[in-house]
């Protein structure tokens, strides 16, 4: 319910995977952060917008069994932690699989899909998931 | 500065009161604290409240001053204020108390934790636990807090060869402790066969390797060594404190199975302390999912990282070298997340002051507390022991 514009301004990192990368120390950051934790002030004023490749490695997961209400329809669905081609490891779903199918190490491949809805008339929200290669 | 005293406590039966409301359960706590520390409610110089959820479950903010009002103290205006601080609310709101004591500032004051879960039907009350991990960035893909603890569980598992059976481990004790606690929410005492085949909640973990949803309210009293000298009150001494915070999402962090806010915080806390661990007599560790127990006692430092399954299997009962959750822990006394905290303390003062009855440690002289927010955000430490 009213989560349009918090939805909204995050499209760019939710579509397209768009991260940061520290004009200092180069370190890539997703999701995306204003300040590099390496660098601290240094880095204010050069983070950068950069394109995530979508490519990654699966570093742990799970089945989840009892979700929230916007993914009862999805369970039981595989989440993990992804370690990208560029550094940052996120959390993600991995999707057009069995859980029997990956493991620790299977290397994955980030997709555009929708991820919940708000409701039956709210907007529908989109982004990234996972599937294998 | 002042040492500083827990003097009293009290609390509210822990488990599902659907006949009883958010407010009732806290002034129960807080009234039955105040006639515990044998102190007047005109004796408090401030109230901190612990309390994680209460806007988004009860739609009730400012509880702090409702408790007051409520308690039937409005006329006497104690400074109150609610800390938040995920599920480690209730060891910061104690913090908070003990700072405002060692100050100066303060003499006696109480620390209130208080939540009610389970007021919602179905699985909303998921979505809104999940305000614990990073909403944007891990519960918008569906990831829940014990989604969150599984992947630790996975990959602290895989890479240790752990088996399923040292996580059960850790809930199977909280079971037979809180079988001696009068107030836990279960007490049943359960099997390891039992606790490896209950329902699958975020695998590898199942229910039994989850605390549950509780309604709770503790609440305990802090009083400074001037107070105790000029009303020759007793009390158990607050030996260290100390809270730390690191990355939020488990995917910021270095480890999967490491919380640098916790060893951090002990660090802190025993150098406060001047003890070592040999002279710490049992653990209150938060282990809101069975895996954070294991990770807690390695990160504690009372095992090397990756050995925690040797440690329970040695055994971890009240009547071992290091008894662990003696109330019952948050898998079987309850999980009220920003009351857990001070539950922990209560408990703590309890078995320091020779008041634990049947789960009674014996020759018990220091207990270290430790409390954390969330999937290890940020990490409370408290030492507490006779004088």
């Amino acid at each position: 319910m009213g989560e349009l514009s918090r939805m909204w301004r995050e499209m760019p990192s939710r579509y397209r995977m768009q991260g940061d990368r520290c004009g200092n120390c180069d370190q890539v950051y997703f999701p995306p952060r204003e300040i590099c934790p390496v660098c601290h002030r240094d880095s204010i004023g050069k983070m950068k917008d950069v394109d995530i490749d979508g490519a990654g490695e699966i570093l742990s997961f799970t089945v989840v069994h009892e979700a929230p209400p916007a993914f009862l329809r999805q369970k039981p669905y595989i989440i993990a932690l992804v370690k990208l081609k560029e550094g940052p490891v996120i959390t993600g779903q991995i999707v057009d699989t069995l859980p029997e199918e990956i493991d620790i190490g299977t290397k994955v491949r980030s997709v555009f899909r929708k991820i919940s809805e708000d409701g039956k008339s709210g907007v529908i929200h989109y982004g990234y998931k996972f599937v294998p290669e | 500065m002042s040492n500083v005293y827990v003097i009293g406590g009290g609390e509210s039966k822990y488990g599902e009161l659907w006949d009883r409301s958010l407010r009732e359960i806290a002034v129960e706590a807080g009234l039955k604290a105040v006639e515990n520390a044998g102190i007047r409610t005109k004796d408090l110089n401030a109230i901190y409240m612990g309390n994680s959820l209460g806007g988004l479950i009860s739609k009730q903010e400012h509880l702090s001053a409702l408790m007051s009002d409520y308690a039937g103290i409005a006329s006497e205006h104690v400074p109150s204020m609610r800390i938040e601080a995920s599920t480690a609310s209730g060891g910061a709101a104690f913090r908070q108390a003990y700072l405002s004591i060692k100050s100066g500032e303060h003499d006696v004051v109480m620390v209130g934790g208080v939540e009610k879960m389970t007021e919602l039907y179905g699985t909303e009350i998921i979505d809104i636990t999940s305000s614990l991990v990073d909403r944007e960035w891990e519960a918008f893909n569906g990831a829940t807090p014990a989604a969150v603890a599984a992947l630790s569980a996975r990959k602290y598992m895989r890479d240790f060869n752990v088996k399923k059976e040292a996580l059960a481990a850790i809930s199977v004790n909280d079971h037979a402790n809180a079988s001696l606690n009068e107030n836990a929410q279960y007490r049943n005492k359960i099997t390891i066969e039992q606790a490896l085949s209950a329902t699958p909640i975020a695998e590898p973990l199942n229910l039994m390797d989850c605390a549950p949803m509780t309604d709770g309210a503790t609440s305990v009293i802090l009083a400074s060594e001037k107070y105790l000298k000029e009303h020759g009150t007793k009390g158990v001494r607050i030996m260290g404190s100390a809270i730390s915070q690191g990355p939020f999402a488990l995917h910021s962090r270095k480890s999967f199975y490491t919380v640098e806010p916790t060893i951090i915080s002990t660090k802190k806390a025993m150098e406060q302390a001047n003890i070592k661990h040999k002279d710490i007599s049992f653990v209150e560790i938060h282990d809101s999912y069975s895996i954070y127990g294991l990770m807690a006692l390695e990160d504690l430092g009372f095992v090397e990282k990756g050995h925690a399954s040797e440690m329970v299997e040695n055994g971890i009962g009240i009547n071992s070298n290091l008894p662990v959750n003696p109330s019952g822990g948050l898998k079987a006394k309850g999980f009220p997340y920003g009351a857990a905290g001070v539950s922990q303390i209560y408990e703590t003062y309890l078995q320091l002051s020779g008041k634990a009855g049947k789960r009674q440690i014996k020759d018990a002289t220091c207990g270290l507390v430790h409390n954390m927010a969330g999937s290890g955000a940020a990490s409370v430490v408290h030492i507490l022991g006779v004088d």
